[in-house]
């Protein structure tokens, strides 16, 4: 089955800028704000919605990354093995309000991961979740903060958020698992 | 409909999707062992150089260990001493999570005559996923490797082979001279009995190194440099001409010279050796500008290396002791979670 | 004892330049009729179709392990090995315990080997007391006790007086010297060939200097004193030119090569497809040696000038080679694949058939002046011992050592596919080893 294109183009940008707005609203401005992004697609959605942020605020929030590799409960079972790449976590999120960014969120192994390695990092004052897609199909007990969209999914099908930045364009598919489990 | 390029890797569980803009297969490490670096691929070495990246990053925050390797057991296995190695091995083990279990020969029934396959044996039977293993004689780790499903580290063989050193140096040279391709890197001293010599040979042709080999006559290894293999990029050269070495070199790695070559009749004398191979200042000064000074320690200051070189500007070797355990890191991390797949 | 046809065959006898389609009759423990379409009413027959039939091969340097190292091998065991190898006589090497070095010392060997040895074997005295390289032993006595030749094998006489001594008188005896050519000082720890493969694994190597040195010293000393003087195994192309200028000079001096150098190099250290990297089983002294020093020997067996191909077959227990490659033992395990090493050699062109079957039948017997001990040993002649090895240069079969007579295991040549196989031998009139259907 070939791809389904879910949004594409403005609709990308529009569902971005919403979070970004409901971000500020809920923190009560952009004070304490750090964006983490979760490597690899979390990364350039953070950065996206700093600038979105920074538009209607005129303060960029810190952004980091973060890979949560090293964190991961599945590692004997991922294969090929996803690289592990340093994060790059701005100083002082002691105190801060972190906002884990994330492209997909599912069944929650990977936010479960990111928070215990937030942590190494220092002491947030909250953490909150910021995801462009909730597919559904929860493992652990986690729910995001911030949703620019709910699709629901069958467990074998795939979600892709693609962004300017990485993919050359903005848009989100819905695709069978079985076209993208391929031969990778 | 919209044409969508192959998706990136994707787990067999489920997790959290990734997209699929990833550019290049990820290089994949599939060995069991690592016992030296003359079978690795360029590709395994980036592999472990960037892994080695986000160890040293986490070494670096203000937990500095992760628990990745939590219920992997890490024994250190040394027939000879070595308290950097080995410490830098647990350190590195323990920073992730592992348990470690420090064994020395003579603390163990190897010094009761055990054989080192029986030793290994017993090792993996009482539930080491991991042996780090220093031996005095060349091969031993493939020997212990081949009578134990444990994954084998060579943290030093002999004269044969001492891969995470090699792999350790090659990352701080990356670290401060970028690409190591076309790069001009001279060894100098004991080449003939150095596995750091060896194994940073093999590792430093894989990414494309100029390497030169220079030391005494009696020191040399004269057949390196028509080996199979050699014609490659930058090839390699083997001299006694030091000045000439260190002409334009942009990394400059001065080995440890053992007292006993002299007893040995390889040196006529330790000043001789100081006298014509000594790195220092004034020989340094042929080198290219900012080139580096490595040595794999322990140093034998005034020996084969002049103090004030070693603790110069120009010298790495601290770091050196510090990026080895975020390269070890790094290997036990790739060998162990490959062991778990 | 029945009488033996072996029939059909190709005979080659190297002594007497014979090679035909052809029969042997043995009776009475000896050749009677040598030629074609013989009868032998009664006789029990060998179906020798396919195959060469050539006097039994002869062994310079056989390693027996009895007395003193049992747990490497026996008497029984190994020369077991050698039958199986078409070898029908095997020289023993005197690094036993006790040391073949006084007459009683060899009447207790020689009362082991009539109890239980498969083929004759013959005794070498060790050259020194105790192969101590201090003084000699009882040279005299060991040449009436049936010695056929004096060594101290792995240990080389050191003092260039001692050995002088030792040639002088062991030439007026009629024994040679037999004389493993290394110079201490120079090959040192070393456990393999110096050179690109020992350095690039970072093992401690012997120079072949270490070998011509020490023959030019007892080349010298051959002359000085005239006496028989054998080189043991071989390994160099500088050692076969060192030979071959002594030979011409008319001296008497004789060498042997190893089936283990003629087919391998120190390549085989490294391990390969079949083998594994550092491989004890191909931990040999002297040392496996470089691909030009390979070809030098393949030419020295073609031309003449190494006049054996003995086998330095050395068991070795497992657990002795299953050690890091500096503390393993030396040797291999050679007496079953020899044959198959240098038929194989044959089958690409490198060795000569003829020179290959002189050097294992005529070479050796005229090396120790066999003939002197056992009349018309090494030949096909009538009266000749009933010495036969028959064998089949097609057949290719694949070495597993498991699979071994002897209790050394330690070949470098596990899993890899050889021609030539061994089919029936006969030692003394007696079928002592036959191969499946080769009997009929």
């Amino acid at each position: 089955m070939s791809p389904v294109e879910l949004q594409r183009g403005q609709e990308v940008a529009r569902t971005i800028r919403r979070l970004a707005h409901e971000i500020v609203e809920s923190n009560g401005g952009a004070e304490d704000l750090v964006l983490v992004g979760l490597l690899t697609r979390g990364a350039p959605l953070a950065g996206r919605l700093a600038s979105a942020i920074e538009a209607f605020e005129g303060e960029c929030p810190p952004v980091g990354r973060l890979d949560v590799g090293l964190y991961r409960d599945d590692v004997a079972h991922r294969d090929p093995p996803a690289p592990v790449r340093p994060s790059d976590i701005p100083l002082g999120v002691d105190g801060a309000t972190v906002v884990l960014v994330d492209d997909v969120l599912y069944t929650g192994r990977t936010i479960r991961a990111a928070m215990d390695a937030i942590m190494d990092f220092g002491r947030p004052a909250r953490v909150r979740l910021a995801v462009m897609v909730d597919r559904g199909h929860r493992e652990l007990p986690i729910r995001p903060d911030f949703v620019g969209r709910n699709i629901p999914t069958a467990p074998s099908q795939t979600v892709e958020v693609r962004l300017a930045e990485t993919d050359g364009e903005d848009a989100i598919y819905l695709m069978e698992g079985a076209d993208s489990h391929g031969e990778h | 409909m919209v044409s969508i390029e192959p998706a990136a890797p994707t787990a067999t569980e489920p997790e959290e999707q990734q997209g699929p803009a990833v550019t290049e297969d990820p290089a994949v490490w599939a060995r069991k062992d690592l016992l030296d670096t003359d079978t690795l691929s360029a590709e395994e070495i980036d592999l472990v150089l960037e892994t080695a990246d986000a160890m040293a990053e986490v070494r670096e925050r203000p937990v500095g260990r992760v628990a990745t390797l939590r219920g992997t057991t890490v024994v250190t296995l040394f027939y000879e001493n070595s308290t950097r190695t080995r410490a830098s091995f647990e350190i590195a083990a323990k920073a992730m999570g592992a348990d470690v279990i420090n064994l020395a020969a003579s603390g163990s029934s190897v010094g009761k005559g055990e054989s080192l396959v029986d030793t290994v044996r017993t090792i993996e039977a009482v539930g080491a996923d991991v042996v780090v293993m220093r031996h005095p004689n060349s091969g031993a780790a493939a020997l212990a490797a081949r009578h134990t499903s444990a994954s084998v580290v060579n943290g030093g063989d002999g004269s044969h082979a001492h891969p995470t050193q090699a792999l350790l140096d090659l990352y701080t040279m990356r670290r401060h001279v970028g690409e190591i391709e076309g790069r001009k890197v001279v060894i100098v001293g004991d080449i003939l009995h150095s596995r750091v010599a060896r194994s940073n040979l093999w590792a430093l042709q894989a990414a494309g190194a100029q390497v030169t080999l220079c030391g005494p006559a009696t020191l040399l290894p004269q057949s390196l440099r028509s080996l199979p293999g050699y014609e490659g990029p930058g090839g390699c050269e083997v001299t006694t001409d030091l000045e000439g070495a260190l002409t334009g070199a942009d990394v400059v790695m001065a080995l440890r010279i053992q007292r006993e070559r002299q007893d040995q009749g390889l040196l006529p004398s330790l000043r001789e050796y100081i006298r014509q191979y000594q790195i220092t200042e004034e020989r340094l000064a042929r080198a290219n500008a900012g080139a580096l000074v490595m040595h794999p320690g322990p140093m034998n200051e005034g020996v084969e290396i002049a103090p004030e070189v070693a603790h110069g500007l120009r010298s790495v070797v601290e770091e050196q002791v510090t990026n080895g355990v975020a390269v070890r890191m790094a290997i036990l991390y790739l060998m162990a979670t490959a062991r778990r797949r | 004892m029945r009488a033996l046809l072996i029939r059909g065959g190709r005979l080659i006898d190297p002594a007497s330049g014979r090679d035909e389609q052809g029969d042997v009759l043995i009776e009475n423990g000896r050749v009677s009729a040598v030629g074609g379409n013989l009868s032998g009413d009664g006789a029990e027959v060998v179906d020798a179709a396919g195959c060469i039939v050539t006097p039994g091969f002869i062994d310079l340097h056989a390693h027996l392990r009895e007395p003193g190292f049992e747990q490497k091998g026996t008497l029984a065991t190994e020369t077991e090995a050698a039958l199986r190898g078409g070898f029908t006589t095997a020289c023993a090497m005197p690094n036993t315990d006790p040391a073949p070095d006084s007459a009683p010392a060899v009447e207790g060997f020689l009362k082991l080997v009539a109890q239980k040895a498969r083929v004759r074997v013959l005794p070498v005295g060790s050259t020194t007391v105790g192969r101590r390289g201090e003084r000699l032993a009882a040279l005299s006595e060991l040449a009436e006790a049936g010695c056929v030749a004096l060594s101290d094998d792995g240990s080389p006489v050191p003092g260039g007086n001692l050995m002088r001594n030792a040639l002088t008188l062991a030439g007026a005896l009629g024994l040679a010297v037999a004389e493993h050519c290394d110079e201490p000082s120079l090959s040192g720890k070393g456990s393999m060939h110096e050179g690109a493969v020992s350095e690039r694994l970072g093992l401690e190597g012997q120079p072949a200097a270490a070998e011509t040195v020490a023959i030019a010293r007892n080349i010298e000393l051959c002359e000085l004193t005239g006496g028989r003087f054998h080189i043991m195994h071989v390994t160099t192309a500088r050692g076969v030119e060192q030979v071959a200028h002594a030979k011409e000079r008319g001296l008497p001096v004789t060498c042997e090569v190893t089936p283990s150098h003629l087919f391998l190099t120190d390549e085989a250290v490294a391990g390969s497809d079949l083998t594994p990297a550092y491989d004890t089983s191909a931990k040999v002294n002297p040392p496996l040696r470089t691909e030009t020093d390979r070809l030098a020997l393949l030419a020295g067996v073609n031309s003449g000038v190494i006049d054996a191909i003995a086998t330095d077959h050395a068991p070795h227990a497992p657990e002795e080679k299953l050690r890091e490659f500096d503390h393993a033992p030396f040797g291999i395990s050679c007496a079953e694949t020899a044959l198959a090493t240098v038929t194989t050699l044959v089958s690409r062109g490198e060795l000569e058939l003829g020179a290959t079957l002189r050097a294992l039948t005529q070479g050796p017997a005229e090396t120790f002046a066999l003939d002197g001990h056992v009349p018309g040993i090494g030949t096909l002649a009538v009266g000749a011992p009933g010495d036969v090895t028959v064998f089949n240069p097609e057949e290719r079969w694949t070495v597993d050592p498991a699979a071994f007579a002897s209790k050394g295991k330690n070949t470098p040549l596990a899993g890899l596919e050889l021609q030539g196989r061994v089919r029936a031998v006969v030692v003394g009139g007696e079928l002592r080893h036959v191969l499946e259907a080769a009997h009929v």
